[in-house]
Parts: structure tokens; sequence; C-alpha cells
């Protein structure tokens, strides 16, 4: 008698009355379910929605942890900036694991508690069984927001995203936003004052403002937008020892778990590959104004344009984005060809928003958001051209 | 560069779905299926690009205060532009009359499934909407206009192209038998609202701001001028009396 024959006693005591799914969920998530299926023809595979969601989850926990080490590091940094000059040695400490603990870790309870409960809700009320949908959502919120973003903003942003992103269509798989996007577009319109500046990317900044001991992090796209100098290497870029969002600074960690789900076939190389190009060649666009001299050092947009392309690349949330975001099987396009369109557009109107938007520092999460909606219309006419090429050949053929 | 400029803002950052919620009428209603979708947006596109250069013309030679002047020095003060709805929906609807005939003897099907929203275009906002927007910004010349008339057409078509493709997909989604229909179309919209919104605010800031700024000082204190004139003739009818 253990915990299972408890939840699976539990499971039938509720059976068939409304809070059924509720114990269904925790008892299948724990375990293998006794039941099997009875009759007709079934398939045995390991890759069910589950397996498939928690593979994700093992490709952001690098990133996770890193991102806690980072929070503790930025602070630091910010304080004594003589640490910089030897990274390794004072990324890897206690203190700013604590600090990533004390941060991080509330920011990721937040968005899994309140995420579940709408959906052990949406669940109880509709009377089919919790969907698992969530699980990567709610892994992929925490690391995409500012580490200073208030408890109740987050859990504000989850509880819209979940039921007017989500919920409403039907449930996970009917969705036409990625919900985690729509969460942080959410966040940034309705709260732009902590979603952007040089305050909210490093812990204790914004508490600090106005008192002598102030610190700041602007994170590198700022710092090119106002055509300052930058203060990190390309190394530092790469590596992810820079201010950002919770998870998407380390481009090496993310690009392990784009392995990762290109391995386990989860994500689509197809899309990955595709945005870095568009990006690759938005950016070799604007180098080319830059070096052909149609823009002048005065202009607003020479920060940005004239940053190599290759560094549009490994700044920002771009690779998380691409990686993560913009491979969700739900809401981008379906088919092969469409993928390639998919991403390269995500690319390309990325670096397009970063350079000519002087109010989105960070257009990664709009320019996904805004593919998801135009993927159903490239998925339509694939497919029309697909009908019309075969069509012709079945003429031909019966000529 | 500026006819590039003001193209790219009327299909994006002003789009006239996403940004001002016009012609949302017949964009919820036909945008079930792709391919009447397309033919409608197709339409939009024609007679936004026919009507607002033409009523940029009215607005140009006969409706603007001042703008008969070239029928001689004593028509200079007359200020026709009271009459501007009745004169941009009389020629939207002179159009959109020229394009029911055009669809109807070319693509009887299609003629078919628009149904009655083809010569409902003549009432759609949109399509006003695009030749009072024309108005009000002071769009400065005839390519100009016809630019704009064109970029907001292939806006609006783009918007109800990206729904019709939604709605095909989520045909089979289990919506809340409440929210079906009409209610999750709304839904839709304002989600990709938010998707259109990573252009907003682009081309914008910075340096135009600056230019903008006097103008409408100018026609603040233009205002005032005329304010002041107004009292000052009441004020000398009142001594009169």
């Amino acid at each position: 008698m253990g915990l299972k024959q408890n939840l699976h006693n539990l499971k039938e005591k509720y059976k068939g009355t409304k809070m059924a799914p509720a114990f269904n969920a925790i008892h299948t998530f724990l375990y293998l379910p006794n039941e099997v299926t009875h009759g007709g023809t079934h398939i045995k595979a390991a890759d069910d929605l589950k397996r498939t969601m928690n593979i994700v989850i093992m490709a952001l926990v690098p990133c996770l942890l890193f991102g806690m080490f980072n929070a503790g590091y930025q602070h630091y940094a910010a304080i004594d900036g003589s640490l910089r000059t030897d990274v390794i040695a004072n990324f890897f400490t206690w203190d700013n694991l604590w600090i990533g603990i004390i941060k991080v870790l509330p920011l990721v309870i937040v968005s899994y508690g309140v995420g579940l409960i709408v959906e052990f809700i949406f669940a109880v009320i509709k009377g089919h069984e919790v969907e698992e949908g969530y699980l990567v959502t709610g892994m992929l919120v925490p690391l995409i927001v500012p580490i200073d973003t208030p408890l109740w903003m987050l859990a504000v942003a989850v509880v819209f995203g979940v039921v007017i992103g989500k919920e409403v269509f039907g449930g996970t798989g009917m969705n036409i936003l990625n919900p985690a996007l729509t969460i942080r577009a959410f966040l940034f319109f309705a709260y732009p004052t902590w979603m952007s500046g040089d305050k909210v990317w490093v812990y204790d900044a914004v508490k600090r403002t106005g008192t002598e001991d102030a610190i700041s992090g602007e994170t590198i796209l700022g710092s090119y937008a106002q055509n300052n100098d930058v203060v990190y290497s390309t190394w530092d870029m790469f590596m992810g020892f820079i201010p950002g969002s919770v998870g998407e600074t380390s481009t090496l960690l993310i690009l392990l778990g784009a392995a990762f789900l290109i391995f386990t076939k989860i994500g689509s190389w197809r899309i990955i590959v595709s945005t870095f190009i568009g990006a690759a060649v938005m950016g070799l666009i604007f180098n080319g104004i830059v070096n052909a001299d149609i823009i002048t050092e005065s202009s607003k947009f020479y920060g940005l344009m004239s940053t190599d392309w290759w560094q549009h690349l490994i700044i920002g949330g771009l690779a998380f984005g691409a990686v993560f975001m913009a491979t969700d099987p739900v809401t981008a396009s379906q088919t092969n060809k469409g993928k390639w369109i998919y991403g390269f557009l995500i690319g390309f109107i990325s670096i397009m928003i970063r350079v000519f938007n002087p109010a989105y520092p960070e257009g990664v999460f709009l320019a996904i958001l805004l593919m998801n909606v135009f993927a159903p219309t490239i998925d339509h006419y694939v497919v029309q051209g697909n009908i019309k090429k075969r069509l012709k050949r079945t003429k031909v053929k019966t000529a | 560069m500026e006819h590039i400029e003001l193209f790219f803002k009327s299909i994006f950052i002003d789009n006239m779905v996403f940004a001002t919620f016009l012609g949302m009428c017949s964009y919820l209603a036909v945008s079930k299926k792709v391919s009447t979708a397309v033919g409608l947006g197709a339409a939009v596109i024609f007679v936004l690009a026919v009507t607002v250069p033409l009523n940029w013309l009215l607005d140009q030679y006969i409706l603007k205060d001042g703008a008969l002047v070239w029928l001689g020095e004593e028509y200079a003060e007359y200020d026709l532009s009271f009459l501007s709805f009745i004169m941009f929906i009389a020629t939207i609807a002179t159009m959109v009359q020229l394009v029911e005939i055009i669809v109807e003897k070319f693509s009887p099907s299609l003629y078919n499934s628009l149904g009655i929203f083809l010569p409902l275009i003549a009432v759609n906002c949109a399509i006003l909407g695009g030749s009072l927007f024309m108005q009000s910004r002071e769009i400065p010349s005839l390519g100009l206009a016809l630019t704009y008339g064109v970029g907001s057409g292939i806006g609006w078509f783009l918007a109800i192209l990206a729904i019709a493709a939604i709605r095909e997909k989520i045909r089979y989604s289990s919506v809340p038998p409440a929210l079906r229909g009409l209610g999750i179309t709304f839904i839709i919209t304002g989600l990709m609202a938010i998707g259109f919104m990573s252009f907003g605010g682009m081309l914008t800031g910075g340096d135009e701001k600056k230019e903008e700024k006097p103008a409408v000082e100018a026609k603040v204190k233009e205002v005032k001028v005329k304010e002041e004139k107004a009292k000052e003739i009441v004020a000398e009818n009142t001594n009169i009396n």
C-alpha cells in the first residue's frame, strides 16, 4: 500500500464525479496508470503528450540553472565591476545561487501554481482530463521575464494567457497563439515600465533607484539602441554572462537544448535554421546599408544597424525564441515548406523590429506572435499549391 | 522613400482592422472561408485604391476651406468641408456599383458567394474611414493618396485573409458553446491585434515627433485666433445692438 495505491483508490472513489479529472491527472503524472485499453487497434509508443512535454522541460533545465546563477552574478557584478574581470571564478558561487533561489524559484512556482490551478478548474468544469500543455508553458514563462517582475503581475498575466490564449479555444492543441508569448505580451503592454529599461534586469536595481548605492544593468540591445558603448565581450554574449531575461542569455546552453530537441525530433530543425537565416539576412541588409553610407552616424538607427549581423544572433532573445518558442508544434506552420517561410519571416521581422522600433528594444516575441497569426494562412497556400501541382500531374498522366 | 514609408505605415502600423477596428461587419461575416475572404479583400483593395485618390481630388478642389479659389477670387472664403461625408459616400457608392457590375460579369461564382456583402462595401466603414483619414491626416499629393488607399486596402486584405485561415483551422476546436461563432472571432481579432502591435510606434518616435508638435501648436494657435475673431465679431454685434 503505497502512494500509488492510495491515489488509485482516491481515483476510484471519485470516478464519475466532477472532481475525477483532477485526481486522474495527479495519478497519471506520478505513475503509470493501471488501466489498459479495451478492444480496438492501438499503437504502443513512448512519445505521448506527457513525454514530449518532459523532453522540452529537460532541454530547458540548463537554461534555468544558468539563469539562477546569472541572477546573482549580475547583481554582484553591478555593485562591484571588478568581478567581471574573472567571470569563471566569480560565477558558480553559492552567493549567486542563493539569489537565484530567492528570485527565480518564486517565479517558477507562481507560474506553475497559478497556471495549473486554472487548468484544473477548467478540466473540472468542462469534465475532461487535465491536459499537459501547461507543463512547458509554465517553464517558459519564468525564463522570458525580467528577474524583478513582481509576482502578482506574473500571476495576472498567467491567468490571462491561459484563459484567453488557450482555454477559450478548447485547451491544449487548439490555441492559435503561443500561450507563453501571450503572457509575455500581456505583461509587456500592460506594465511597460516593469518590462523594459535598465533597472528591471538586475536583482534589487529597482529598489535602489535614487539611493546612493544605485545600480543598473542595461541590456546589450538597450545600449546599442542608445548608441552607447557595450562593455561585454563577444565571449560574454555567447556564454550568457550578460543582463537579460532569466533564461535567455546563454546562447551556448540554448544551442545545447536545440541539439537535444532536434535529436529527439521534438523541435523542428527547419524552423530553427530558417529563423537564424532570416535574422542573418536582415542583419546583412542593415550592415550593407551602413557600409553604403546611406545612413549617417547621427541617425537614431545607427547603433543597431551597424551591429554585426552575427552579433544579432547571440544577443537578446533571438536564439531562445527560435529554439523554444517558434518551434511550438501547435502554433507554428504544419507543412514543411510553410515551416521554412514561417521561420525565415520570424527572424527577418525580429531584427527589423529591433532596429526600427525605438519603443521595443526586443522584437522577437512580437515577431513570433505575428507569424503565429499568419501561420494558418501560409499553410493554406502551401496546401493549395500542392493540390494544384498534383492535379496537373494527374492531368498529364491521363492525357 | 515617402511613398514606401506611407505604404508600410498604412499596411502594418495603421492597419484598418487592428489599429482602428474599422470595417468589422464584413470582416466578421465573410471570413468563414479563405476563398471568399480573398475575393472580398481584393474588392476592398480596388475600391479603396480608386476612391481615396478621387476623394482627394474632391477634397482638394471643392470641399476644403478655400478650395474653390480656382473659380475666382470671390470664392476663396467658401468652406464646404461639412459636405465631405455626403460627397465621399457618393463617390464610394458609385465605385462599388462599378465593382459589382465587373464582378458579376467576370466571376459569377464569387458574386454569388459574396452575396449581400458586395454592395455593402459601400457602407463598409474601412472605405469611408480611408477617405476621412486621408482628409484629416492632410495627405499632400494625389500620388500619396493612391499609395495610402492601396496600402490600407492591402492591410485590410491581410487581416481578413489571416482570420479566415485561422477560422478554417479552429473549425475542429472544442470552443465553449457560448463563445462559438462571433464570440471567438472577436477574441481572435483581439489576439491578432496584439501580434500587430509589434509595429506600433515604428517609424514614429524620435525625429518625426519634433516636426509634428509645431504643426499641432500652429493649429491650436489658428483655432485660437479664429475664436478671438469670432468673439470680436460677437462683441461688435452686441455693441451695435
